[in-house]
Protein backbone atom coordinates (compact mmCIF):
# COMPACT_ATOMS: atom_id res chain seq x y z
CA UNK A 1 0.00 0.00 0.00
CA UNK A 2 1.45 3.33 -0.99
CA UNK A 3 1.50 6.05 1.59
CA UNK A 4 -1.60 8.22 1.69
CA UNK A 5 0.06 11.11 3.45
CA UNK A 6 3.82 11.41 3.40
CA UNK A 7 6.05 13.85 5.24
CA UNK A 8 9.29 13.72 3.29
CA UNK A 9 12.49 14.99 4.94
CA UNK A 10 10.82 18.06 6.39
CA UNK A 11 12.79 20.81 8.11
CA UNK A 12 11.16 23.84 9.58
CA UNK A 13 12.84 26.91 10.99
CA UNK A 14 11.64 30.38 11.78
CA UNK A 15 13.82 33.41 11.08
CA UNK A 16 13.12 36.24 13.41
CA UNK A 17 15.23 39.38 13.79
CA UNK A 18 18.23 37.69 12.20
CA UNK A 19 18.14 34.75 14.60
CA UNK A 20 17.15 31.33 13.30
CA UNK A 21 15.10 28.96 15.44
CA UNK A 22 15.13 25.35 14.31
CA UNK A 23 11.76 23.85 15.13
CA UNK A 24 11.62 20.55 13.25
CA UNK A 25 14.52 18.63 11.73
CA UNK A 26 14.42 15.69 9.34
CA UNK A 27 10.79 14.65 9.79
CA UNK A 28 9.86 11.49 7.86
CA UNK A 29 6.46 9.95 8.34
CA UNK A 30 4.01 8.03 6.23
CA UNK A 31 0.37 7.63 7.14
CA UNK A 32 -1.98 5.12 5.52
CA UNK A 33 -5.52 5.75 4.46
CA UNK A 34 -7.97 5.32 7.31
CA UNK A 35 -5.26 5.38 9.92
CA UNK A 36 -5.56 7.29 13.20
CA UNK A 37 -2.19 8.76 14.15
CA UNK A 38 -1.45 10.80 17.26
CA UNK A 39 1.50 13.10 17.63
CA UNK A 40 2.60 13.49 21.22
CA UNK A 41 5.38 15.47 22.86
CA UNK A 42 6.11 18.07 25.47
CA UNK A 43 5.01 21.63 24.86
CA UNK A 44 7.33 23.51 22.55
CA UNK A 45 8.37 20.39 20.66
CA UNK A 46 6.83 21.67 17.44
CA UNK A 47 3.92 19.26 17.24
CA UNK A 48 1.47 22.03 16.46
CA UNK A 49 3.90 23.31 13.83
CA UNK A 50 3.88 19.84 12.32
CA UNK A 51 0.09 19.88 12.10
CA UNK A 52 0.16 23.35 10.55
CA UNK A 53 2.65 22.09 7.97
CA UNK A 54 0.28 19.28 7.00
CA UNK A 55 -2.62 21.72 6.94
CA UNK A 56 -0.56 24.08 4.78
CA UNK A 57 -1.05 26.96 7.21
CA UNK A 58 2.73 27.06 7.66
CA UNK A 59 5.21 26.53 4.84
CA UNK A 60 7.96 23.94 5.08
CA UNK A 61 11.57 25.19 5.03
CA UNK A 62 12.81 22.04 3.31
CA UNK A 63 11.25 18.77 2.22
CA UNK A 64 7.66 18.25 1.21
CA UNK A 65 4.22 17.17 2.37
CA UNK A 66 2.72 14.71 -0.11
CA UNK A 67 -0.95 13.75 -0.14
CA UNK A 68 -1.65 10.88 -2.56
CA UNK A 69 1.78 11.57 -4.09
CA UNK A 70 0.93 15.20 -4.83
CA UNK A 71 2.74 17.97 -3.03
CA UNK A 72 0.53 20.22 -0.91
CA UNK A 73 1.81 23.60 0.25
CA UNK A 74 -1.34 25.66 0.76
CA UNK A 75 -4.35 25.12 3.01
CA UNK A 76 -7.42 23.48 1.59
CA UNK A 77 -10.65 21.82 2.66
CA UNK A 78 -9.35 18.32 1.84
CA UNK A 79 -7.17 18.72 4.96
CA UNK A 80 -9.76 20.06 7.37
CA UNK A 81 -8.58 21.26 10.77
CA UNK A 82 -10.34 21.00 14.11
CA UNK A 83 -8.76 23.88 15.97
CA UNK A 84 -7.74 23.78 19.59
CA UNK A 85 -10.17 26.48 20.65
CA UNK A 86 -12.94 25.50 18.22
CA UNK A 87 -12.60 28.75 16.17
CA UNK A 88 -16.29 28.99 15.49
CA UNK A 89 -17.34 32.35 14.14
CA UNK A 90 -19.26 33.90 17.03
CA UNK A 91 -21.59 35.98 14.85
CA UNK A 92 -22.93 32.91 13.04
CA UNK A 93 -25.28 30.30 14.44
CA UNK A 94 -24.12 26.71 14.80
CA UNK A 95 -25.96 25.86 11.59
CA UNK A 96 -24.43 28.79 9.69
CA UNK A 97 -20.93 27.96 10.90
CA UNK A 98 -21.19 24.51 9.33
CA UNK A 99 -23.11 25.89 6.37
CA UNK A 100 -20.30 28.35 5.61
CA UNK A 101 -17.98 25.40 5.04
CA UNK A 102 -20.57 23.36 3.16
CA UNK A 103 -21.60 26.12 0.78
CA UNK A 104 -17.95 26.97 0.08
CA UNK A 105 -16.88 23.37 -0.57
CA UNK A 106 -20.05 22.04 -2.19
CA UNK A 107 -21.56 25.29 -3.48
CA UNK A 108 -21.51 24.15 -7.08
CA UNK A 109 -21.83 20.41 -6.56
CA UNK A 110 -24.93 20.19 -4.40
CA UNK A 111 -28.34 21.84 -4.60
CA UNK A 112 -29.53 24.03 -1.76
CA UNK A 113 -31.67 21.25 -0.31
CA UNK A 114 -28.80 18.78 -0.52
CA UNK A 115 -26.52 21.26 1.25
CA UNK A 116 -29.07 21.70 4.01
CA UNK A 117 -29.34 17.93 4.43
CA UNK A 118 -25.55 17.64 4.49
CA UNK A 119 -25.24 20.31 7.20
CA UNK A 120 -27.89 18.57 9.31
CA UNK A 121 -26.27 15.19 8.67
CA UNK A 122 -22.94 16.41 9.99
CA UNK A 123 -24.52 18.11 12.99
CA UNK A 124 -26.26 14.80 13.64
CA UNK A 125 -22.93 12.97 13.57
CA UNK A 126 -21.79 15.03 16.56
CA UNK A 127 -25.29 15.13 18.07
CA UNK A 128 -25.66 18.86 17.74
CA UNK A 129 -28.61 18.96 15.33
CA UNK A 130 -30.83 20.25 18.12
CA UNK A 131 -28.69 23.38 18.62
CA UNK A 132 -28.58 24.61 15.03
CA UNK A 133 -30.13 27.98 15.87
CA UNK A 134 -27.84 28.70 18.82
CA UNK A 135 -24.83 30.96 18.67
CA UNK A 136 -21.45 29.65 19.88
CA UNK A 137 -21.66 31.85 22.99
CA UNK A 138 -24.83 30.06 24.05
CA UNK A 139 -23.43 26.51 24.09
CA UNK A 140 -20.85 24.80 26.29
CA UNK A 141 -17.18 24.29 25.44
CA UNK A 142 -17.69 20.63 24.63
CA UNK A 143 -20.59 21.45 22.33
CA UNK A 144 -18.52 24.09 20.56
CA UNK A 145 -15.81 21.54 19.91
CA UNK A 146 -18.46 19.13 18.58
CA UNK A 147 -19.59 21.80 16.14
CA UNK A 148 -15.94 22.40 15.21
CA UNK A 149 -15.65 18.70 14.39
CA UNK A 150 -18.91 18.80 12.42
CA UNK A 151 -17.63 21.75 10.42
CA UNK A 152 -14.40 19.93 9.61
CA UNK A 153 -16.21 16.69 8.72
CA UNK A 154 -18.67 18.56 6.50
CA UNK A 155 -15.81 19.45 4.14
CA UNK A 156 -15.46 15.71 3.44
CA UNK A 157 -11.73 15.95 4.05
CA UNK A 158 -9.23 13.36 2.91
CA UNK A 159 -7.48 13.94 6.19
CA UNK A 160 -8.94 15.31 9.39
CA UNK A 161 -6.38 17.22 11.43
CA UNK A 162 -7.12 17.65 15.12
CA UNK A 163 -5.02 20.19 17.01
CA UNK A 164 -5.31 19.28 20.69
CA UNK A 165 -9.05 19.20 20.16
CA UNK A 166 -9.94 18.33 23.74
CA UNK A 167 -7.22 20.28 25.52
CA UNK A 168 -9.51 22.97 26.89
CA UNK A 169 -12.24 20.62 28.11
CA UNK A 170 -12.91 19.04 31.49
CA UNK A 171 -12.17 15.32 31.91
CA UNK A 172 -15.76 14.06 31.56
CA UNK A 173 -16.59 16.14 28.50
CA UNK A 174 -13.27 15.09 27.04
CA UNK A 175 -14.12 11.40 27.45
CA UNK A 176 -17.48 11.91 25.73
CA UNK A 177 -15.82 13.65 22.82
CA UNK A 178 -13.11 11.00 22.53
CA UNK A 179 -15.86 8.40 22.24
CA UNK A 180 -17.59 10.55 19.64
CA UNK A 181 -14.39 10.81 17.59
CA UNK A 182 -13.78 7.03 17.83
CA UNK A 183 -17.33 6.42 16.70
CA UNK A 184 -16.97 8.78 13.75
CA UNK A 185 -13.63 7.22 12.81
CA UNK A 186 -15.22 3.77 12.89
CA UNK A 187 -18.22 4.88 10.88
CA UNK A 188 -16.57 7.01 8.21
CA UNK A 189 -13.07 5.49 8.17
CA UNK A 190 -11.40 8.92 7.89
CA UNK A 191 -7.69 9.35 8.08
CA UNK A 192 -7.06 11.38 11.21
CA UNK A 193 -3.98 13.05 12.62
CA UNK A 194 -4.29 14.34 16.16
CA UNK A 195 -1.98 16.45 18.27
CA UNK A 196 -2.19 15.71 21.96
CA UNK A 197 -0.23 15.86 25.18
CA UNK A 198 -2.46 13.35 26.93
CA UNK A 199 -0.95 9.85 27.05
CA UNK A 200 -4.23 8.03 27.72
CA UNK A 201 -5.96 9.86 24.94
CA UNK A 202 -3.19 8.97 22.50
CA UNK A 203 -3.26 5.25 23.39
CA UNK A 204 -7.03 5.03 23.42
CA UNK A 205 -7.61 6.64 20.05
CA UNK A 206 -4.58 5.85 17.92
CA UNK A 207 -3.38 3.15 15.61
CA UNK A 208 0.07 4.64 15.89
CA UNK A 209 1.61 7.18 18.23
CA UNK A 210 4.36 9.45 16.94
CA UNK A 211 6.55 10.61 19.82
CA UNK A 212 8.52 13.81 19.40
CA UNK A 213 11.81 14.65 21.05
CA UNK A 214 12.17 18.00 22.74
CA UNK A 215 12.88 21.11 20.74
CA UNK A 216 14.66 23.02 19.41
CA UNK A 217 15.17 21.00 16.22
CA UNK A 218 12.73 18.33 17.35
CA UNK A 219 12.74 14.96 15.60
CA UNK A 220 10.43 11.98 15.60
CA UNK A 221 11.88 9.97 18.48
CA UNK A 222 9.86 6.83 18.14
CA UNK A 223 6.69 5.55 16.49
CA UNK A 224 4.62 3.15 18.57
CA UNK A 225 1.96 0.88 17.10
CA UNK A 226 -1.08 0.31 19.29
CA UNK A 227 -2.30 -3.19 18.41
CA UNK A 228 -5.59 -3.00 20.27
CA UNK A 229 -8.60 -4.18 18.25
CA UNK A 230 -11.46 -1.77 17.60
CA UNK A 231 -14.01 -0.91 18.77
CA UNK A 232 -12.23 0.06 21.94
CA UNK A 233 -13.91 0.52 25.27
CA UNK A 234 -12.20 2.73 27.80
CA UNK A 235 -13.43 0.75 30.80
CA UNK A 236 -12.37 -2.64 29.45
CA UNK A 237 -9.03 -1.18 28.41
CA UNK A 238 -8.22 0.13 31.87
CA UNK A 239 -6.93 -3.35 32.80
CA UNK A 240 -5.86 -4.48 29.32
CA UNK A 241 -2.23 -5.66 29.14
CA UNK A 242 -1.53 -4.26 25.69
CA UNK A 243 -3.06 -0.94 26.66
CA UNK A 244 -0.96 -0.70 29.81
CA UNK A 245 2.19 -1.67 27.93
CA UNK A 246 1.62 0.98 25.28
CA UNK A 247 0.85 3.53 27.94
CA UNK A 248 4.04 2.66 29.79
CA UNK A 249 6.09 2.89 26.61
CA UNK A 250 4.82 6.42 25.92
CA UNK A 251 5.29 7.49 29.53
CA UNK A 252 8.84 6.15 29.54
CA UNK A 253 9.64 7.98 26.35
CA UNK A 254 8.23 11.25 27.63
CA UNK A 255 9.40 11.20 31.23
CA UNK A 256 12.61 9.12 31.23
CA UNK A 257 14.37 9.55 27.95
CA UNK A 258 13.02 12.92 26.86
CA UNK A 259 12.18 14.63 30.08
CA UNK A 260 10.94 18.16 29.55
CA UNK A 261 13.51 20.75 30.60
CA UNK A 262 11.96 24.11 31.22
CA UNK A 263 15.26 25.99 30.81
CA UNK A 264 15.91 24.52 27.39
CA UNK A 265 14.46 27.55 25.62
CA UNK B 1 -25.48 13.68 25.66
CA UNK B 2 -23.10 10.78 26.17
CA UNK B 3 -25.01 7.98 24.51
CA UNK B 4 -23.96 7.71 20.90
CA UNK B 5 -27.27 6.29 19.80
CA UNK B 6 -27.36 7.41 16.20
CA UNK B 7 -30.10 9.93 15.78
CA UNK B 8 -31.68 9.31 12.36
CA UNK B 9 -29.49 11.22 9.99
CA UNK B 10 -31.07 14.15 8.23
CA UNK B 11 -32.13 12.87 4.83
CA UNK B 12 -34.60 15.62 4.23
CA UNK B 13 -36.33 16.61 7.46
CA UNK B 14 -36.59 20.25 8.25
CA UNK B 15 -34.76 21.86 11.16
CA UNK B 16 -37.78 21.78 13.41
CA UNK B 17 -38.48 18.13 12.67
CA UNK B 18 -34.88 17.38 13.60
CA UNK B 19 -35.16 19.23 16.79
CA UNK B 20 -38.27 17.27 17.63
CA UNK B 21 -36.42 14.03 16.91
CA UNK B 22 -33.54 15.10 19.12
CA UNK B 23 -35.98 16.12 21.82
CA UNK B 24 -37.79 12.81 21.82
CA UNK B 25 -34.48 10.95 21.83
CA UNK B 26 -33.50 12.85 24.92
CA UNK B 27 -36.88 12.21 26.52
CA UNK B 28 -36.22 8.48 26.53
CA UNK B 29 -33.04 8.85 28.54
CA UNK B 30 -34.02 11.45 31.11
CA UNK B 31 -37.03 12.84 32.86
CA UNK B 32 -38.69 15.79 31.27
CA UNK B 33 -38.89 18.72 33.60
CA UNK B 34 -41.83 20.91 32.84
CA UNK B 35 -40.66 24.49 32.90
CA UNK B 36 -42.99 26.86 34.64
CA UNK B 37 -44.57 29.26 32.22
CA UNK B 38 -42.61 32.40 31.72
CA UNK B 39 -44.21 35.13 33.86
CA UNK B 40 -46.31 37.39 31.72
CA UNK B 41 -44.66 40.76 31.31
CA UNK B 42 -47.36 42.62 33.17
CA UNK B 43 -47.79 46.31 32.63
CA UNK B 44 -46.35 47.43 35.92
CA UNK B 45 -47.20 51.11 36.29
CA UNK B 46 -45.32 51.49 39.51
CA UNK B 47 -42.04 50.11 38.16
CA UNK B 48 -42.25 52.09 34.92
CA UNK B 49 -43.02 55.22 36.86
CA UNK B 50 -40.05 54.62 39.15
CA UNK B 51 -37.73 54.00 36.18
CA UNK B 52 -38.89 57.21 34.51
CA UNK B 53 -38.45 59.14 37.70
CA UNK B 54 -34.90 57.84 38.13
CA UNK B 55 -33.73 58.62 34.60
CA UNK B 56 -35.78 61.68 33.66
CA UNK B 57 -36.29 63.58 36.85
CA UNK B 58 -32.66 64.41 37.74
CA UNK B 59 -31.81 66.05 34.39
CA UNK B 60 -35.15 67.93 34.46
CA UNK B 61 -34.40 69.32 37.91
CA UNK B 62 -30.91 70.38 36.90
CA UNK B 63 -32.27 71.93 33.70
CA UNK B 64 -34.85 73.90 35.64
CA UNK B 65 -32.17 75.16 38.02
CA UNK B 66 -29.90 76.19 35.14
CA UNK B 67 -32.71 77.98 33.31
CA UNK B 68 -33.64 79.73 36.55
CA UNK B 69 -30.05 80.85 37.08
CA UNK B 70 -29.86 82.02 33.47
CA UNK B 71 -33.09 83.98 33.92
CA UNK B 72 -31.71 85.67 37.02
CA UNK B 73 -28.38 86.51 35.40
CA UNK B 74 -29.86 87.88 32.15
CA UNK B 75 -32.95 89.67 33.39
CA UNK B 76 -31.20 92.96 34.01
CA UNK B 77 -32.29 95.57 31.43
CA UNK B 78 -28.71 96.05 30.19
CA UNK B 79 -27.88 92.30 29.93
CA UNK B 80 -25.92 91.46 26.78
CA UNK B 81 -27.62 88.06 26.31
CA UNK B 82 -31.36 87.34 26.16
CA UNK B 83 -33.02 85.66 29.14
CA UNK B 84 -35.16 82.50 28.71
CA UNK B 85 -38.30 84.59 28.94
CA UNK B 86 -37.07 86.82 26.12
CA UNK B 87 -36.20 83.80 24.00
CA UNK B 88 -39.69 82.39 24.48
CA UNK B 89 -41.27 85.75 23.67
CA UNK B 90 -39.31 86.55 20.54
CA UNK B 91 -38.73 83.11 19.01
CA UNK B 92 -41.92 81.32 19.93
CA UNK B 93 -42.72 80.45 16.30
CA UNK B 94 -39.34 78.69 15.93
CA UNK B 95 -39.84 76.70 19.12
CA UNK B 96 -43.45 75.60 18.76
CA UNK B 97 -43.63 74.90 15.01
CA UNK B 98 -40.45 73.43 13.52
CA UNK B 99 -41.99 72.84 10.10
CA UNK B 100 -43.62 76.10 8.97
CA UNK B 101 -42.80 77.32 5.51
CA UNK B 102 -43.34 80.96 4.56
CA UNK B 103 -41.07 81.01 1.51
CA UNK B 104 -37.35 81.20 0.79
CA UNK B 105 -35.51 82.07 4.03
CA UNK B 106 -38.50 82.14 6.39
CA UNK B 107 -38.84 78.44 7.19
CA UNK B 108 -38.96 76.34 10.35
CA UNK B 109 -35.80 75.03 11.96
CA UNK B 110 -36.97 71.48 11.31
CA UNK B 111 -36.57 72.05 7.57
CA UNK B 112 -33.15 73.57 8.07
CA UNK B 113 -32.02 70.65 10.20
CA UNK B 114 -33.25 68.26 7.52
CA UNK B 115 -31.21 70.06 4.86
CA UNK B 116 -28.12 69.87 7.07
CA UNK B 117 -28.82 66.22 7.81
CA UNK B 118 -29.02 65.51 4.11
CA UNK B 119 -25.54 66.96 3.60
CA UNK B 120 -24.28 64.93 6.55
CA UNK B 121 -25.90 61.83 5.09
CA UNK B 122 -24.02 62.26 1.80
CA UNK B 123 -20.69 63.23 3.32
CA UNK B 124 -20.77 60.76 6.18
CA UNK B 125 -22.15 57.96 4.00
CA UNK B 126 -19.27 58.37 1.56
CA UNK B 127 -16.80 58.61 4.42
CA UNK B 128 -18.17 55.40 5.97
CA UNK B 129 -17.85 53.41 2.75
CA UNK B 130 -14.46 54.79 1.76
CA UNK B 131 -13.18 54.68 5.32
CA UNK B 132 -14.08 51.03 5.84
CA UNK B 133 -12.51 50.03 2.52
CA UNK B 134 -9.29 51.99 3.07
CA UNK B 135 -9.16 50.88 6.69
CA UNK B 136 -9.52 47.25 5.61
CA UNK B 137 -6.59 47.61 3.19
CA UNK B 138 -4.43 49.26 5.83
CA UNK B 139 -5.35 46.64 8.40
CA UNK B 140 -4.53 43.80 6.01
CA UNK B 141 -1.28 45.05 4.55
CA UNK B 142 1.76 45.92 6.60
CA UNK B 143 3.17 48.04 3.78
CA UNK B 144 -0.02 50.01 3.24
CA UNK B 145 0.01 50.61 6.98
CA UNK B 146 3.61 51.81 7.00
CA UNK B 147 3.07 54.05 4.00
CA UNK B 148 -0.30 55.55 4.78
CA UNK B 149 -0.61 55.69 8.54
CA UNK B 150 1.84 58.56 9.18
CA UNK B 151 0.19 60.62 6.44
CA UNK B 152 -3.26 59.99 7.86
CA UNK B 153 -2.11 60.86 11.34
CA UNK B 154 -1.02 64.27 10.04
CA UNK B 155 -4.09 64.88 7.88
CA UNK B 156 -6.57 63.99 10.58
CA UNK B 157 -5.37 66.87 12.76
CA UNK B 158 -6.29 69.44 10.11
CA UNK B 159 -9.40 71.30 11.37
CA UNK B 160 -12.51 70.82 9.20
CA UNK B 161 -12.81 74.45 8.13
CA UNK B 162 -9.21 74.55 6.93
CA UNK B 163 -10.31 72.26 4.10
CA UNK B 164 -13.12 74.58 3.02
CA UNK B 165 -11.22 77.09 0.83
CA UNK B 166 -9.53 74.29 -1.13
CA UNK B 167 -12.82 72.50 -1.38
CA UNK B 168 -14.59 75.61 -2.71
CA UNK B 169 -11.82 76.12 -5.22
CA UNK B 170 -12.05 72.54 -6.39
CA UNK B 171 -15.84 72.13 -6.58
CA UNK B 172 -16.81 75.77 -7.37
CA UNK B 173 -20.12 75.22 -5.59
CA UNK B 174 -21.25 75.51 -1.98
CA UNK B 175 -23.12 72.25 -1.58
CA UNK B 176 -20.49 69.77 -2.80
CA UNK B 177 -17.88 71.73 -0.87
CA UNK B 178 -19.81 71.36 2.38
CA UNK B 179 -20.29 67.66 1.69
CA UNK B 180 -16.58 67.29 1.03
CA UNK B 181 -15.75 68.96 4.34
CA UNK B 182 -18.03 66.48 6.13
CA UNK B 183 -16.38 63.63 4.26
CA UNK B 184 -12.82 64.67 5.01
CA UNK B 185 -13.63 65.34 8.66
CA UNK B 186 -15.35 62.10 9.45
CA UNK B 187 -13.29 59.65 7.41
CA UNK B 188 -10.20 59.50 9.67
CA UNK B 189 -11.71 57.86 12.73
CA UNK B 190 -13.46 55.36 10.44
CA UNK B 191 -10.20 54.48 8.67
CA UNK B 192 -8.14 54.23 11.82
CA UNK B 193 -10.66 52.20 13.82
CA UNK B 194 -11.37 49.84 10.93
CA UNK B 195 -7.64 49.26 10.46
CA UNK B 196 -7.21 48.45 14.15
CA UNK B 197 -10.24 46.14 14.06
CA UNK B 198 -8.94 44.29 11.01
CA UNK B 199 -5.49 43.90 12.53
CA UNK B 200 -7.08 42.43 15.66
CA UNK B 201 -8.99 39.70 13.82
CA UNK B 202 -7.96 36.52 15.65
CA UNK B 203 -5.52 34.32 13.74
CA UNK B 204 -8.00 31.46 14.21
CA UNK B 205 -10.57 33.13 11.99
CA UNK B 206 -7.92 33.72 9.34
CA UNK B 207 -6.94 30.06 9.53
CA UNK B 208 -10.57 29.02 9.10
CA UNK B 209 -10.78 31.26 6.04
CA UNK B 210 -7.58 29.77 4.64
CA UNK B 211 -8.67 26.17 5.14
CA UNK B 212 -11.97 27.01 3.43
CA UNK B 213 -10.06 28.86 0.69
CA UNK B 214 -12.29 31.92 0.96
CA UNK B 215 -11.34 34.47 -1.69
CA UNK B 216 -10.68 38.13 -0.89
CA UNK B 217 -14.29 39.22 -1.36
CA UNK B 218 -15.73 36.33 0.65
CA UNK B 219 -13.17 37.00 3.37
CA UNK B 220 -14.12 40.68 3.46
CA UNK B 221 -17.84 40.08 3.84
CA UNK B 222 -17.89 36.84 5.83
CA UNK B 223 -14.97 37.28 8.21
CA UNK B 224 -13.52 40.77 8.17
CA UNK B 225 -16.64 42.93 8.40
CA UNK B 226 -18.35 40.96 11.17
CA UNK B 227 -15.13 40.40 13.13
CA UNK B 228 -14.12 44.06 12.98
CA UNK B 229 -17.62 45.49 13.32
CA UNK B 230 -17.28 46.58 16.98
CA UNK B 231 -14.22 48.64 16.04
CA UNK B 232 -15.83 49.91 12.85
CA UNK B 233 -18.85 51.17 14.76
CA UNK B 234 -16.65 52.96 17.27
CA UNK B 235 -15.13 54.79 14.31
CA UNK B 236 -18.53 55.51 12.79
CA UNK B 237 -19.80 56.91 16.07
CA UNK B 238 -16.89 59.29 16.42
CA UNK B 239 -17.22 60.13 12.73
CA UNK B 240 -20.90 61.05 12.89
CA UNK B 241 -20.22 63.34 15.85
CA UNK B 242 -17.43 65.08 13.95
CA UNK B 243 -19.56 65.51 10.84
CA UNK B 244 -22.29 67.21 12.84
CA UNK B 245 -19.68 69.52 14.31
CA UNK B 246 -18.30 70.28 10.87
CA UNK B 247 -21.57 70.84 9.03
CA UNK B 248 -22.61 73.74 11.23
CA UNK B 249 -19.26 75.46 10.77
CA UNK B 250 -19.18 74.75 7.04
CA UNK B 251 -22.71 76.06 6.47
CA UNK B 252 -21.89 79.28 8.29
CA UNK B 253 -19.41 80.00 5.54
CA UNK B 254 -21.11 78.48 2.49
CA UNK B 255 -24.64 79.79 3.06
CA UNK B 256 -27.76 78.06 1.80
CA UNK B 257 -30.61 76.75 3.88
CA UNK B 258 -28.91 74.68 6.60
CA UNK B 259 -29.01 75.24 10.33
CA UNK B 260 -25.43 76.56 10.35
CA UNK B 261 -26.25 79.35 7.94
CA UNK B 262 -29.35 80.17 9.99
CA UNK B 263 -27.12 80.93 12.99
CA UNK B 264 -24.85 83.12 10.92
CA UNK B 265 -27.85 84.92 9.42
CA UNK B 266 -29.41 85.42 12.87
CA UNK B 267 -26.13 86.87 14.14
CA UNK B 268 -25.96 89.31 11.24
CA UNK B 269 -29.46 90.49 11.95
CA UNK B 270 -28.96 90.53 15.74
CA UNK B 271 -31.57 87.89 16.52
CA UNK B 272 -29.83 86.37 19.53
CA UNK B 273 -32.91 84.47 20.81
CA UNK B 274 -33.09 82.62 17.46
CA UNK B 275 -29.48 81.54 17.86
CA UNK B 276 -30.20 80.06 21.24
CA UNK B 277 -33.13 78.07 19.85
CA UNK B 278 -30.92 76.85 16.99
CA UNK B 279 -28.26 75.72 19.47
CA UNK B 280 -30.81 73.60 21.27
CA UNK B 281 -31.88 72.04 17.97
CA UNK B 282 -28.28 71.26 17.04
CA UNK B 283 -27.57 69.71 20.42
CA UNK B 284 -30.67 67.54 20.37
CA UNK B 285 -30.09 66.36 16.79
CA UNK B 286 -26.41 65.57 17.50
CA UNK B 287 -27.49 63.59 20.53
CA UNK B 288 -30.02 61.63 18.47
CA UNK B 289 -27.46 60.95 15.71
CA UNK B 290 -25.01 59.55 18.25
CA UNK B 291 -27.68 57.36 19.83
CA UNK B 292 -28.81 56.12 16.40
CA UNK B 293 -25.32 54.91 15.48
CA UNK B 294 -24.89 53.38 18.93
CA UNK B 295 -28.22 51.62 18.54
CA UNK B 296 -27.29 50.29 15.09
CA UNK B 297 -24.01 49.08 16.53
CA UNK B 298 -25.80 47.24 19.31
CA UNK B 299 -28.12 45.51 16.89
CA UNK B 300 -25.51 44.62 14.29
CA UNK B 301 -22.57 43.61 16.48
CA UNK B 302 -24.69 41.55 18.85
CA UNK B 303 -22.96 38.31 17.94
CA UNK B 304 -19.51 39.64 17.17
CA UNK B 305 -18.17 39.76 20.70
CA UNK B 306 -15.45 37.16 20.92
CA UNK B 307 -16.11 34.31 23.30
Amino acid sequence: MTAYLKLDHIDKHFDRAGARTEVLKGINLTIDKGEFVSIIGHSGCGKSTMLNLIAGLTKVSAGAVLLENREVNAPGPERAVVFQNHSLLPWLTVYDNVNLAVSKVFGSKKTKAERHDWVMHNLDLVQMAHAGDKRPAEISGGMKQRVGIARALSMEPKILLLDEPFGALDALTRAHLQDAVMEIHARLGNTMVMITHDVDEAVLLSDRIVMMTNGPAARIGEVLSVPIPRPRDRIALAADRTYLKCREAVLKFLYERHRFVEAAE
Amino acid sequence: MSALAPIPSGSGPSTSADRKAAGSARATTGTVVALSRRPQPRFNLKRIGLGLAQSVLPPLVVLALLVGLWQVLCSAPDASLPSPATVWEQSRDLIVSPFFDNGSQDIGLGWRVLVSLQRVAYGFGLAAIAGILVGAVIGQSVWAMRGLDPIFQVLRTVPPLAWLPLSLAAFQQANPSAIFVIFITSIWPVIINTAVGVRNIPADYRNVAEVLRLNQIEFFFKIMLPAASPYIFTGLRIGVGLSWLAIVAAEMLTGGVGIGFFIWDAWNSSRLPDIIVALVYIGVVGFILDKLVAFAARIITRGAATN
